[in-house]
């Protein structure tokens, strides 16, 4: 499986990187970690002939935490992720998500900015990001701009990101609390069948703050408002969380493919939600 | 289109080579080095075949361009040991029967190598989970688990010798 011709940049700094990407324009791609777009070039589901390899700008992998406020690289890997030993202990629910992604050889060279950029229905940190309710830094021709995770997604692969910009950064309050990504998939290596990350605050008895979001369960991430609506101000007691999952569940809206029906992923849906839920409001 | 030149250390030594931009780490190690230990099973990112050790990583050289790979220090299962002289993996896949037909072997070597770097004393389940990625089709994985759990024991036991 050999791909189609292009020629490589390997740019070191990101301004020299956003000036390729726009001199190019269409024909030109940025690569990560290429665990998302190299199988795709070989198979030859995507035509370019420039590809702009971003190894090699610095400063592009580090991981911050100031005052609850966590900004991670867009080259920082899912491997780095998981051994990070602030992100454990500020924001937990990054490792537990990233050791549900592809295997460890791809969490060695995936990375979270690819996974967020690349706009794949199937991938867990858009839904994670979603959750924790995460800014993404873009960088283009006339500066630097954000984008709330909330609205970056439109469609399967389309994102508000413009065609000449390069994701840099992400960053997120961490708030705390208990968390739970849930994630139902056929083996390892595969996409999720039905995921969900919840976050969960508890005080004098009452749920304070929820988040709840979706993976692969519809053609972009899904943060659940009804869900959490029904959550907020419970106690949360059974009846509260039988009525965030229905309603999580109806923000749903998968298509068929050969993981299931429709009908069976809103079930695997209801399912990962609830054991979200409950494991958050265990930790919380 | 042109070719680049390329300049990597594997395994220990300065090479350079040139290579199309399009060709992968897998292909260049094979074709244009050849080095053949790291094998082409599934060339889709899922079997593991093609595991190699690169910056202290494990990585499957079939996802990966030649040119990103420029740079970089790698080690394939040529690096780490030889007829003569086996690593302890190797023998330890040997004595616990670890491979039926062997195509599989260089890549779960290569991955276990890794594996035990980073976590050198783990339960069954750790190094299940850790070589999640190597997929062995004579489903050999019982022998596989107990020989890499062998080799743990095995350098743990002469690290506390050297001691």
């Amino acid at each position: 499986m050999i791909p189609a011709a292009f020629e490589y940049h390997r740019p070191d700094t990101v301004e020299d990187a956003v000036k390729l990407i726009s001199d190019l324009g269409d024909e030109a791609r940025v690569v990560a970690g290429g665990h998302s777009l190299i199988p795709m070039m070989k198979l030859r589901l995507t035509g370019l002939s420039h590809l702009v390899d971003l190894q090699g700008i610095g400063g592009l992998d580090n991981i911050s935490i100031s005052n609850g406020t966590v900004t991670i690289g867009a080259m920082t890997t899912q491997h780095e992720l998981i051994v990070h030993s602030g992100l454990a202990t500020t924001a937990p629910i990054i490792a537990e998500a990233a050791l549900q992604i592809a295997d460890p050889q791809v969490r060695y060279m995936g990375t979270i900015g690819g996974n967020v950029a690349n706009g794949d229905p199937g991938n867990d940190m858009p839904g994670l990001m979603q959750c924790l309710d995460a800014t993404y830094t873009l960088v283009g021709p006339n500066g630097e701009r954000s984008v709330k995770a909330r609205d970056f997604y439109e469609a399967a692969y389309f994102t508000a990101r413009e065609e000449d910009e390069i994701l840099t950064s992400i960053s997120f309050e961490s708030g705390g609390g208990g968390y739970a990504y849930e994630k139902q998939k056929r083996k390892i290596g595969d996409y999720a069948t039905a995921a969900a990350g919840v976050l969960v605050k508890i005080s004098d008895g009452k749920c304070s703050a929820a988040s709840i979001a979706l993976t692969n369960l519809a053609d972009t991430p899904i943060y659940c408002e009804a869900g959490v609506a029904a959550l907020l101000g419970s106690s949360p007691d059974a009846d509260a969380v039988t009525a965030a999952v229905k309603a999580s569940v109806d923000a749903a809206d998968p298509s068929e493919d050969n993981r299931g029906p429709a009908e069976f992923k809103k079930h695997a849906a209801g399912v990962v939600i609830r054991r979200a839920i409950e494991r958050a409001i265990e930790r919380a | 289109m042109e070719k680049m030149h390329l300049k990597m250390k594997v395994n220990g030594e300065d090479v350079e080579t040139l290579a199309e931009p399009r060709e992968l780490l897998i292909h260049v190690l094979r074709e244009r080095l050849n080095i053949t230990g790291p094998h082409i099973g599934c060339e889709t990112s899922h079997c593991g075949a093609c595991t190699i050790d690169m910056d202290g990583k494990s990585v499957k050289s079939c996802t990966v361009f030649a040119a990103q790979a420029s740079g970089a220090d790698i080690t394939t299962i040529e690096g780490l040991g030889n007829p003569d002289s086996l690593h302890v993996l190797q023998e330890m896949f040997k004595e616990h029967h670890g491979l039926q037909c062997g195509f599989c072997t260089p890549g779960m070597i290569t991955r276990a190598y890794r594996l035990l770097k980073e976590n050198p004393d783990p339960t069954e389940e750790e190094v299940r989970f850790g070589m999640a990625g190597n997929l062995c089709r004579c489903t050999g994985y019982q022998n596989i688990v107990k020989a890499i759990l062998a080799a743990a024991a095995e350098m743990n036991a002469a690290k506390e010798a050297a001691q």
